[in-house]
Formats: C-alpha cells, structure tokens, sequence
C-alpha cells in the first residue's frame, strides 16, 4: 500500500494520475449525479407527513454528509502533510478547502429552505444549525490563514495546522443531535441500524450521496492539478509540459 | 522545570512593565458589561435571563483583545527564533506564556465577577456558578487565545484573523458555561456542566502546548 502510495508524493507523478483519473471521475459523477436527483426529486413517492416538501432530502442530507466528510478529508491530508512533510499533501488541503465550504453552504440553504415550510422559520438558533454554521467558518479560517501569509509555504503550512485543530468540531456536529434535544431531527441511514427510510426514498438517496462524493473528488483532482502546475511553474518538467501544448 | 519558572518570571516582569497590556482588557471587559444595559434596556429581569450570555461574551471578547500582542515583540527581536532553535527550551516557553495569560486576562475576570452580580442582580447560587465557570474556562480561553496567537505571528494582517480563527473553537465552552449559570440561577444541580467543563479544561491543556509549539516552528521556519 505504502509503495504504492509513495511515487504519489512526487508533483509531477500526481499531475499524471489526477490526469488520467479526471475523465472517469467526471463521467460517473455527472451520470450518478443526474439518475440520482432525477429519481429522487421526481419519482419517488410522496411522504405521508412532509409531502413533497422533504425531496430536497436528496440534496440536502448528501451535502450536509459530505461537507464533514470533505472536513475529515482535509483534515487527513494537513495530517499527512505535517508529519511527512509532503508538499502535495499541503496543496490537496487548499484544493479541497473552497469544495467542502460550497457543500456546507448548500447543506445550509437547503436547510433553510427545508426549515420553512416544516418549522415555520428560515433558522432557528439549533444546535445542529449552529454548529454546521461554525463548520463553514473553520474552511472560510482555512482559506483565510492561507491567504495571510506573504510566503507562501508557511501560510500552506499553517493552514494545515489549523485543519486538523478544527476537527475537534466534528464529532460536535455528528453528535449534536444526540446530546441537544433539538429540533432537528435525528439520521435518518446510520451504518448499524435499519434505516428509518423506505427502500424506495432510500435508494436515490444513497445514489445521490456517491454522486456527491464523486463530485467532490472530480473537483479535487482538477483543482489539485492546477494547484501543482501553479506552484511548480519554474520546474523543467512544467515548462516541457506547456511548452509542448 | 527551572526554564519554565525563569520564563515564567521574565513573562510577570514584562507584564508589570507594561500595564496595559493587562489593565486594557479588563477595563475593555467592564466598558462591554456596561454597553449592554444601554444597548437592549434596563429591564432588571432580562438582563438576569441574559448575563451569563452577556458576561461569557465579554469575556471571549477581552481575553481576544489581549491576544494579539502576545507573541508579537518576541517574534520581531529573535526570541522565538533562538527558543525553536534551542528545541527543548520552547515547550516550558509556551507554557510559561500561557500561565502569564491567565494571571494578567483570566484571574481579573474571576476576581470581578462578584462585582458583576451586583451590576446584573444575581442572586448568590448564580454568582457561585459563574464564579466557578469562570475559574474553569477562562483557563481554556487563554489555551486557545494563545493557540490563536502563535498561529498567526508571522501573518501580515493577523489580528481580525486571530478573531476569526479562534472564536469558533469558543463556541462547546461557551455552551456548557452559560448552560451552568442558567441551571444554578433557576436552582438546579449544575455539577454535570462543571464537570464537562473541567474535562474540555484538562484535554485542551494536554494537547494545546504541543499544536502551540509546533505552530511557532512554522512560523518561524
């Protein structure tokens, strides 16, 4: 495993792979992403309770999912990054960063959206609410001690630090439902449990949250790359590589 | 043991020095106490629903305010740069730092709080539980002011950033402080809250030296 991830580390080898991965990645995340919405908003059945009101499921959960797990995935990479000292790894931290922030902010209007009809409110001060919106902070911290730093490789190094501080807030947001006796209501898929949800909702669910996820990496692997060209710019193998272009 | 009693020292002498350092923070704590009557009315029974809110907010606030400076002038004349290059003196260095911050920000606070009370008209279970989450927190805050501090000391516009980055890491000690004064202001047990707040106490001083020291390397590097 390790072997096979060293070579990874190298920027130009990186470039490569994301290359080479983009294309698939691309492919099944627009067909994933189209089924999955086009089932879920328009042919499942309607709920007994919430009507045709909670269809915004389909976006909202995948995007409240992958706005922590996009966190963990940064927070694994400034990880890596400060123990191995590994550049790429840095640069994967800021590539992913804008990516995880859209989904927390997605997961936050739909929220609203969803709030309105079910609540009566477009917010309440919930702690699950709460604590999402602390989430988008911490990325909009990340990205803003990156951009403090006249050198640049100390504000990539810094921002990474504070990543895998913020962490702390993840089990926060998890667990908030469980420890408030909120508003919000509690998960819906949970790993060990039979799901709460019919098979019918459930499966155009599950297939948005990979649609979702494959979006994310797509987007990674694209930003990652211009983030290696951008900063290996003076390099033999990127002069070779635009100059053949 | 003997650096971090040295550091710890040269940090009190420094702070007797220059009392601003310390008497601006606290006089900025009394000032936003004041604001708040003025700001949403007198009524004496609203502000006794809202001052746990209003005092741990005005606390966050002037514990923040004092931050900034805190690694600034040793990062400018070289302190910290031969402190990382001497490796084993920057860890008591930092902890050193951070006792100095609770005496000068933290301790003052605690010490006022009964004055606080009487501005609020608390009654005495709800002075005991703020004077106690204040002795328990106010530790965290300088934890993380600190934190805050060390991570952005080479940062070209570091204070407004400081403020975004740490006030959100304020927000579970802020939950379980103001939780605490409500319980005990309506007469309930508050021990639970106490002992969470002790526990968010121990785990931040366990891990937050370290994330400091290797914050100034960064920086310094």
């Amino acid at each position: 495993m390790f072997k096979w991830l060293h070579p990874l580390a190298k920027p130009e080898t990186l470039y490569h792979f994301c290359g080479k991965l983009s294309p698939w990645l691309m492919a099944a995340a627009l067909f994933t992403l189209l089924l999955g919405n086009i089932w879920g908003l328009g042919f499942t059945p309607t709920d007994y309770q919430q009507g045709d009101s909670y269809r915004i499921i389909h976006i909202h959960v995948p995007s409240a999912i992958m706005s922590m797990g996009a966190y963990m995935a940064m927070a694994i990479a400034a990880f890596t990054a400060l123990v191995w000292q590994i550049k790429t790894a840095q640069w994967a931290v800021l590539a992913i960063a804008p990516i995880g922030a859209v989904y927390t902010a997605i997961a936050l209007l739909t929220g609203m959206a969803w709030g309105e009809p079910m609540w009566g409110a477009w917010w309440v001060w919930d702690a699950r609410l709460t604590s999402q919106l602390i989430l988008l902070f911490l990325y909009f911290g990340v990205m803003a001690l990156h951009g403090a730093f006249s050198d640049r490789q100390t504000g990539a190094k810094v921002a990474s630090l504070l990543a895998v501080i913020g962490t702390i807030n993840l089990p926060i947001i998890h667990f908030s439902v469980e420890w408030w006796n909120t508003l919000h209501q509690g998960a819906t898929i949970t790993k060990f449990a039979k799901p709460s949800i019919d098979p019918s909702m459930l499966w155009p669910l599950l297939m948005s949250l990979l649609a979702f996820k494959l979006v994310m990496l797509w987007l990674t692997c694209v930003r990652l790359r211009t983030a290696i060209l951008e900063n290996e710019q003076h390099r033999p193998w990127v002069k070779q590589l635009v100059g053949k272009v | 043991m003997v650096s971090y009693g040295v550091f710890l020292q040269r940090e009190l002498r420094l702070l007797a020095r220059q009392k601003s350092d310390w008497l601006n923070p606290v006089l900025f704590f009394i000032i936003v106490l004041t604001l708040f009557p003025i700001g949403v009315g007198p009524e004496p029974n609203m502000l006794r629903i809202m001052a746990p809110g209003i005092v741990w907010i005005a606390a966050l606030l002037s514990v923040l305010l004092a931050a900034e400076r805190l690694f600034k002038d040793d990062y400018r004349n070289g302190v910290i740069e031969q402190l990382v290059a001497a490796r084993h003196a920057l860890q008591p260095f930092v902890l050193a730092k951070i006792s100095a911050n609770w005496l000068s920000t933290g301790l003052p606070l605690v010490l006022l709080s009964p004055l606080v009370a009487l501005l609020f008209n608390l009654e005495l279970p709800a002075l005991q539980a703020m004077a106690l989450t204040l002795l328990l927190g106010t530790p965290v805050l300088s934890l993380l002011s600190v934190l805050g501090a060390a991570i952005t000391v080479s940062a070209d516009k570091g204070g407004i950033l400081l403020a975004l980055l740490i006030l959100p890491l304020y927000i579970p000690l802020l939950i379980f402080a103001s939780a605490a004064i409500e319980a005990a202001s309506m007469g309930l047990a508050y021990q639970g809250q106490l002992a969470i707040l002790m526990a968010i106490v121990l785990f931040a001083l366990a891990l937050v030296p370290m994330a400091v020291c290797s914050a100034l390397k960064i920086n310094v590097s």
